[in-house]
């Protein structure tokens, strides 16, 4: 042993470390240091917490474009700006009827960069309903659903729920025509299985339709209840709800293996590995050996890691722009397009025509035949059968590929017409020779329920998805008809309920048309 | 009951239910009987003893010079007052299909929300409405009347002072 050194003196040794501070603090939250090397790059994902739901390396199928194109990092990028904006407008929000309508006024003409703040909020919340269900879209048309990824198809549902539930519950708080009219209308509509209750003659002993509306809105009437209930939904329960959905449907991704990809993906994809790493240091080959410590079907068992890529910074410099595209594109739209305040809540004079948020006019025109089946029964009819896709088919061919299964793109081009035509040939009717009730007065209501333009092309719908089946001997090609059918059927009804419908719910060519009231 | 002699219980014997077991379902069930109790009284509370909003009794004097057949329209109130040779009557102005007010027309009413169409006693003649426009109780006090918003009469009760 040599001889130890003098220990330096303790104020020495406080200043030294005093100076070394902020570097050690820095290395101790950041451990794994520049993410150059396969190591690095691996511990850049596992050493955080955020980013460790990731997988170390990504396979190349799932980094191209054309696989997702980000829509899901685009609604959980929406979805985080609503939360931030949502939070700094309720710095000034009260949910109140007496205070309500007045503090939205305050942010929108007093409070600095209130106005863009709300318009944020109100554009973010319209892009995440919209990149939600094209993300549905793709997972759907890319068979992303099977096995093993059945279920997290059903916690998307919920999040699309709870994201409609979200706009619905927003769109009442700033106590404004707009709002109390389109809830006044939401609440009828939960109210509405009476219309099957009263025409069965039970309702006194078995009122779920009043049970409902009462719970939404703790009153009879939209009133100082129903805000703070709509408020309560809107900034805390949705929003938690939202939240651990979110935690499983991310969870669930990895370990279900990632994204779905074709089965004979390797084949397809040539490694270009030395185009891929341009900007970024060339890491030293290696080859992986993962512990066969995990069962079942995890990332990487099994698999060889040819074809994947370090995720940083493969992976998350696309999802970071395909976030930033997202955020870019909610504060363009603000800055464009004022979120609308109509007059004050006014319970004596309804806004005419009182209209729902957008995607939720394609119901209300459903709604205009029968309040029951428009609102409630086609609703759960689609949700139950899009929840039940995966568990019915059960075939393999074409998952991970657009539009993968017999038939494949012809016939969802096929089933778009179908799905366009018949939805415009019932509306086209309805408006032009008007429903049962004008042709037979004393029509009992049950008839109606059951057969109205809703369910008329629900059953169109329904009977052509059945003859494909028949016709190409698959599930996955009926599910594809259906899907489209119904897709194409909701644009167009939204299209009709958003432009050509004006006071009274009459049809116009025009809003221009309007007449003065 | 059993004849051969017992031997203190040991720890290694086996038991009917192990003590490990039994402790691990107390647990298990007391904590489900807990939630469910919560969950039970918690869907209690949303549904208030209560309800906050006001009573929708009004006073009005409907006009001397009102024509048979034409509504009379007490202002901030949703109803709609008739008057002929046989009495007072009062039609509701929400529309049974989704809750909006009803604007009366030349004869009848027409609902601004889905366009559905009554005749001046209320029965549908068009549109998505599922149920004709509820009759209100009507009472007479004086030479005014007093209409009841919170109750529904039989359609065609008149009312006479």
């Amino acid at each position: 042993m040599t001889t130890a050194t003098p220990p330096k003196p303790a104020l020495r040794r406080f200043v030294e470390n005093l100076r070394d501070a902020p570097r050690r603090v820095r290395d101790s939250a950041l451990r794994s240091g520049k993410a150059n090397t396969d190591r690095t790059r691996s511990t850049f994902v596992f050493d955080n917490v955020f980013l460790h739901v990731h997988p170390v390396r990504t396979h190349r199928w799932s980094l191209r474009w054309s696989s997702t194109w980000g829509l899901g990092i685009a609604s959980l990028a929406a979805f985080g700006v609503t939360l931030v904006t949502g939070v700094l407008l309720m710095f000034y929000y009260k949910p109140h009827p007496s205070a309500a309508y007045d503090s939205i006024k305050d942010i929108v003409y007093v409070v600095p960069t209130g106005r863009f703040i709300r318009n944020i909020h109100r554009w973010a919340a319209n892009v995440m309903v919209v990149t939600v269900l094209l993300h549905m879209a793709r997972v759907f048309f890319t068979a992303s659903y099977r096995a093993p990824r059945e279920f997290n198809w059903l916690t998307g549902m919920a999040l699309l729920a709870v994201t409609l539930g979200l706009s619905f519950t927003g769109y009442l708080l700033p106590w404004d025509q707009l709002a109390y009219w389109a809830i006044t209308i939401g609440a009828n509509i939960a109210q509405s299985p009476r219309e099957v209750t009263d025409a069965l003659g039970v309702t006194p002993s078995f009122d779920p339709g009043g049970l409902q509306k009462f719970l939404l809105l703790g009153s009879d009437v939209v009133g100082e209840e129903a805000l703070i209930r709509f408020y309560l939904l809107h900034v805390m329960i949705l929003p938690m709800a939202l939240a651990a959905l979110l935690a499983v449907h991310f969870w669930r991704i990895r370990k279900d293996g990632g994204l779905a990809r074709p089965a004979d993906v390797d084949q397809r994809v040539i490694d270009d590995t030395e185009a891929t790493y341009p900007v970024f240091t060339q890491a030293p080959r290696k080859t992986y050996q993962i512990a066969a410590l995990v069962r079942g079907r995890t990332a990487a068992v099994g698999r060889a890691p040819e074809n994947t890529l370090p995720s940083m910074p493969h992976l998350f410099y696309a999802e970071l722009a395909a976030a930033m595209l997202t955020v870019a594109v909610c504060v363009g739209l603000a800055l464009l397009s004022d979120a609308p305040l109509k007059e004050l809540a006014n319970p004596a004079v309804p806004e005419n025509p009182a209209k729902a948020p957008w995607y939720f006019l394609g119901l209300q025109e459903l709604v205009s035949y029968s309040a029951f089946m428009g609102g409630i029964g086609i609703p759960a009819i689609v949700m139950v059968g899009l929840s039940l896709i995966p568990y019915l088919d059960r075939e393999t061919a074409g998952t991970g590929e657009w539009f993968g299964g017999p038939g494949g793109g012809r016939v969802v081009a096929q089933a778009a017409l179908v799905g366009l035509g018949a939805a415009l040939a019932v509306e086209i009717f309805a408006i032009r020779f008007g429903w049962l009730r004008e042709w037979i007065p004393d029509v009992a209501q049950l008839w109606i329920t059951l057969f109205n333009p809703g369910t008329v092309l629900a059953a169109i719908y329904a009977a052509y998805s059945v003859w494909l089946v028949r016709r190409y001997d698959s599930t996955r090609t009926g599910a594809l008809g259906l899907f489209t059918c119904f897709l194409c059927g909701f644009v167009l009804l939204t299209v009709v309920g958003t432009h050509f419908r004006g006071p009274n719910w009459h049809f116009y060519w025009s809003p221009a048309d309007w007449p003065a009231h | 009951m059993n004849d051969a002699p017992q031997s203190p219980p040991s720890r290694l014997d086996p038991e009917a239910i192990p003590r490990r077991d039994f402790l691990g379902r107390s647990a298990l069930w007391s904590t489900a009987a807990t939630l469910a109790f919560a969950a039970i009284g918690m869907a209690r509370l949303p549904r208030a003893a209560v309800v906050s909003s006001p009573s929708r009794k009004f006073r009005v004097r409907i006009p001397e010079t009102l024509p048979d057949g034409e509504p009379f329209l007490p202002s901030g109130r949703s109803v709609a007052l008739f008057r002929d040779s046989q009495g007072v009557w009062a039609v509701s102005l929400v529309c049974t299909h989704l809750g909006c007010i009803v604007k009366a027309q030349q004869r009848g009413f027409e609902c601004p929300c889905h366009g559905s169409r009554f005749t001046s006693s209320g029965v549908v003649e068009k549109g998505p409405a599922p149920a004709p426009l509820v009759w209100h109780k009507v009472t007479f006090e004086g030479d005014e009347c007093i209409v009841d918003e919170d109750a529904r009469v039989p359609a065609g009760t008149k009312v006479r002072a």
